[in-house]
């Protein structure tokens, strides 16, 4: 069902101490305190999370999906930013 | 072929079980109607929770209720063999959805006095009884948030959802007496430790509701007339309709599993 007035949010979860929150989805709700307990409901029912933040969608800044080219093609290149293109010495072992 | 009822034994601690576990039955058979309906998906997916949470705790309290009988019932017999007459949940749960806000009424109503109830049942000397508190209390305390967020709202949204849960209130208000009721049975398992004495969580019960209704902007009926009889098996006319289709499936195929 539509519903015009109730703003979305965007949900994260930490799943465990230690790690990130991390973006799984979104919602809608009226405010923020209904907004934690619907993350709450829709996204953690199997035991996926130990910790919520919801944003409002709007506070997100996004790239603009036409600046693709300038944005993330020109790192393609520079394979060498990667660990894996050093050849490491026998002599070194497991780093 | 209709099947036959089963006969219960209802000592004081078999009816004392039955009871608690009719409500939780009841109550999440009737948010569970809202599955697929709910204004928002939000929503649909918190009542469902609710309901599923409840389902588990009569679930237990059957369990329990068969074990303290030790006759050859069952869970599934107790859920869907017995007759409206042998039901023993607060009329309140039996109401039917009616709009958003006297389904969130009737929650928040259940919940506020849920929650005080099995945070004192974890006290009890029944060892069972005390972990399916202990179990019970969690979900409880989420299930009052839930709710008295939503009572909030809506008393203090539009005009429209603040009339709404004023007359969800009104019309729910004479089903809340059955809760503290206590009869001769319960009597002495709250003097054997095992059960707690309902009119001792009134008080808090009350200021909860007073807390949340204020802040909606809403108020409490001044009326004491109370409504009662589900305890004893006289029901509203709701309560066998809800059974006849959450029993359809046993009845009509006995012994049925998938």
């Amino acid at each position: 069902m539509a519903t015009p007035n109730t703003p979305l949010w965007e949900v994260f979860i930490r799943s465990r101490n230690g790690l990130a929150h991390k973006h799984v989805g979104s919602l809608h709700a009226s405010d923020a305190t209904m907004a934690l307990q619907a993350a709450r409901d829709i996204y953690t029912r199997r035991g996926e999370g130990l910790s919520i933040w919801v944003v409002p969608s709007t506070a997100i800044t996004a790239s603009d999906p036409a600046d693709k080219g300038m944005m993330f093609e020109p790192a393609e290149s520079k394979i060498y930013r990667h660990p894996t293109f050093y050849e490491v010495p026998e002599e070194v072992g497991h780093m | 072929m209709p099947v036959a009822n089963i006969q219960v034994s209802e000592t004081p601690l078999v009816l004392y079980a039955l009871r608690r576990a009719d409500d939780a039955l009841i109550l999440g058979h009737r948010l569970s109607e809202w599955c697929g309906h709910a204004p928002m998906l939000e929503e649909d997916m918190a009542l469902s929770n609710i309901a599923l949470d409840l389902i588990g705790q009569a679930r237990e309290l059957y369990t329990y209720a068969a074990k303290a009988e030790g006759k050859d019932n069952d869970e599934d017999k107790l859920a869907y063999l017995r007759d409206v007459r042998q039901y023993r949940n607060l009329l309140l749960v039996e109401q039917p959805n009616g709009d958003f806000a006297q389904t969130l009424v009737r929650q928040f109503f259940y919940s506020a006095f849920a929650d005080l109830y099995w945070r004192a049942m974890m006290a009890s000397r029944d060892a069972a009884l005390a972990a399916i508190a202990a179990k019970s209390e969690k979900e409880s305390a989420y299930h009052l948030r839930h709710a008295s967020e939503w009572i909030i709202r809506l008393g203090d949204g539009t005009a429209e959802s603040h009339a709404r849960a004023q007359a969800a209130i009104d019309h729910l208000w004479a089903f809340t007496g059955e809760m503290f009721a206590v009869d001769e049975g319960e009597r002495a398992l709250i003097h054997a430790d095992i059960a707690i004495d309902p009119a001792s969580l009134r008080g808090r019960w009350l200021t909860t509701l007073s807390g949340v209704v204020s802040e909606a902007t809403l108020e409490l009926p001044q009326t004491d007339w109370m409504q009662q009889g589900g305890r004893s098996g006289r029901h509203s006319e709701h309560l066998g309709h809800l059974l006849s289709e959450l029993q359809s499936m046993q009845r009509t195929f006995p012994g049925q599993t998938w």
